[in-house]
């Protein structure tokens, strides 16, 4: 009796080492993809596999976010097929993925816009880029500098690994000067995630922001930037991206090792469809002009 | 020891050591783990660089001192909180609750310690944070206070378990001795029961601080992660930035092998020292006190 138990048990041990049957009634996928990085695009990249998978069912995509910087570390390590990134990766990029014999390639799926955002109940509505660089280097740290109330400043702003932190530093806080070394000022609150930064901004008037276009909840107020002192002040819609009149309009990228090939190309090709780009609509993103 | 008589007890002796065994070689294993990987941090940057007020690291500012003040900050407002909090909480339980309310308490605080951080510190930026911007008329709520506040929660179960077995475990002789000499209930806790508890209650603050030094998710979340030299009295009132926040938010983009790698284990390498130095120190403490106890005892 006690040999049967224990033959019962083994045979239960080898059953379950094999594959477990699928609940969905998608046939064995026939390739697997692997999308990582940007947590601006993550949504986007979500839907995006989303209706993919439903309309190809062969295919097999897994979505995960992370930062940019994670992204391309992903696919510099060769663990995944697809890196979003909300900014452009870097000459240290570059050179490390020459190093480890990638080539990556860079795909435009989409663009976006930074915006400024604060409290509802803050009276300024208007800024120059200066003004803002001011305010993130630390020059400016009252509201009533730039003319609003008298009240603190508290800078918010994504953690270091976070694209849109990068693009931030690159186009508004050194201009996009190229040589400038100007930092964020220390006390810039790093906090992890989009919604964190809404939600401080959503309840504390002294609160300043930046996030992408997709992300701005219509509750909080959005500001007008301008190139300088004499420019138009310019609100992000989709059209003043499209024809570059707002000053923080930047593409979105997906980037690969090598050529894409196969279901990976295919996968691309899908995403700058007509139907895919009207998804990118959808989630309050640009979509990329033909 | 005596010969195993049989097969099974042979097995079954060496399984267990084995298992007790296992424990410090994977202790052992973590620490060779991170002194590989951050030890290079040594040697590749400066150590008055490493050492520095300026944490910036894609800048390659790689300077841990607001780290390390941030982490402070925290675990010492957080244990001002869990210490009153803890003790009393832990002295009501043993001495002068009732049994019946005992039985209830005991659970409840329990269950205090079984939340899950990120529950707390959603509960910190919604709740907390707006409410001490608005009461202490703050720029903002996340701070290190905020941070304080949530861990001190954290660890008072830690404290009240620990501090309770102390108090029980002090003999009812002690006790029955102060009060036939005349001494009030309170007299008998403070001066008597509490200092022979003494040991028990400082290994209970011990692993508190420990707890508190090594909670990330509450931290990331609510101490607003600005990385500021606190060292003014007032720094509790500011956004810092503690050690375990900064290698949660930072590992995932690290380049393996490079100098910022490096940095970051050098952060975690400190990390276990303290917690490894904490929990030794508790330890110290008890086998101080029980050889003094067995010299009185006889």
């Amino acid at each position: 009796m006690r040999r049967l138990v224990i033959f019962f048990f083994c045979l239960t041990f080898l059953a379950s080492c094999s594959p477990a049957f699928p609940a969905t009634s998608r046939t064995n996928p026939s390739a697997y993809i692997q999308d990582k990085g940007s947590d601006t695009m993550v949504n986007l990249a979500l839907a995006w596999a989303a209706r993919y998978q439903n309309e190809y069912s062969q295919v097999s995509l897994s979505v995960t976010g992370g930062g940019s910087g994670t992204g391309i570390a992903a696919l510099l390590n060769k663990t995944v097929d697809i890196a979003n990134a909300s900014r452009a990766m870097t000459p240290d990029e570059q050179k490390l993925a020459q190093a480890r014999g990638i080539q990556p390639v860079e795909v435009v799926v989409c663009r976006d816009a930074i915006t400024v955002i604060v409290n509802p109940s803050n009276p300024v509505s208007q800024l120059t880029l200066q003004q803002v660089s001011d305010i993130y280097s630390g020059k400016i740290n009252n509201w009533r500098d730039v003319g609003g109330d008298t009240r603190p400043i508290v800078r918010l702003s994504r953690e270091i690994n976070s694209g849109t932190y990068a693009d931030f530093l690159q186009m508004v806080i050194r201009l996009g000067r190229s040589q400038d070394t100007t930092l964020f000022s220390t006390d810039t609150l790093l906090l992890p995630s989009s919604e964190s930064i809404i939600n401080e901004i959503r309840q504390n008037p002294n609160a300043i922001g930046y996030d992408g276009l997709g992300y701005v909840p219509s509750d909080l107020k959005v500001i007008a930037l301008a190139r300088d002192a004499e420019g138009p002040y310019v609100r992000p819609t989709i059209q003043t991206v499209n024809d570059d009149t707002y000053p923080l309009a930047r593409d979105l990228y997906m980037y690969t090792a090598g050529q894409p090939k196969g279901a990976v190309k295919d996968y691309l090709d899908w995403i700058l469809s007509p139907e895919a780009q009207a998804i990118v609509t959808d989630l309050g993103f640009v979509p990329v002009s033909k | 020891m005596k010969k195993p008589s049989n097969w099974s007890e042979a097995i079954i002796a060496a399984v267990i050591k084995t298992c007790g065994y296992s424990t410090i070689v994977f202790i052992i294993l973590i620490f060779y783990f991170l002194l590989r990987e951050g030890l290079p941090a040594l040697t590749e940057v400066k150590l008055s660089e490493l050492f520095s007020a300026r944490w910036y690291p894609i800048e390659n500012h790689f300077g841990i001192l607001p780290l390390l003040t941030g982490s402070l900050v925290v675990t010492v407002g957080a244990m001002l909180v869990a210490v009153p909090f803890g003790i009393g909480t832990a002295v009501f339980i043993a001495e002068i609750a009732p049994r019946p309310l005992r039985e209830v308490l005991k659970p409840l605080v329990e269950l205090l310690g079984g939340l899950p951080s990120v529950m707390l510190g959603f509960l910190g930026i919604l709740v907390l944070a707006p409410f001490l911007r608005t009461f202490l008329n703050l720029p903002t709520g996340l701070t290190a206070l905020a941070g304080s506040l949530l861990l001190g929660g954290i660890a008072i179960p830690t404290v009240v378990s620990i501090t309770e077995d102390a108090l029980d475990a002090v003999p009812q002789g002690y006790r029955e001795g102060a009060l036939a000499m005349g001494a009030t209930r309170w007299q008998t806790i403070w001066r008597v029961t509490l200092p022979a508890a003494s040991s028990g209650t400082l290994t209970a603050v011990m692993l508190g601080v420990g707890r508190a030094i090594g909670e990330t998710m509450v931290v990331l979340m609510v101490t607003g992660n600005a990385p500021v030299m606190a060292v003014r009295l007032n720094s509790i009132l500011s956004p810092v930035r503690t050690m375990t926040a900064t290698i949660a938010a930072e590992m995932g983009e690290v380049a393996n092998g490079s100098t910022y790698y490096h940095v970051l284990f050098f952060i975690g390498l400190i990390l276990f020292l303290i917690s490894l130095a904490v929990n030794v120190a508790a330890s110290s403490v008890v086998f101080r006190q029980k050889k003094r106890a067995e010299r009185v005892l006889g």
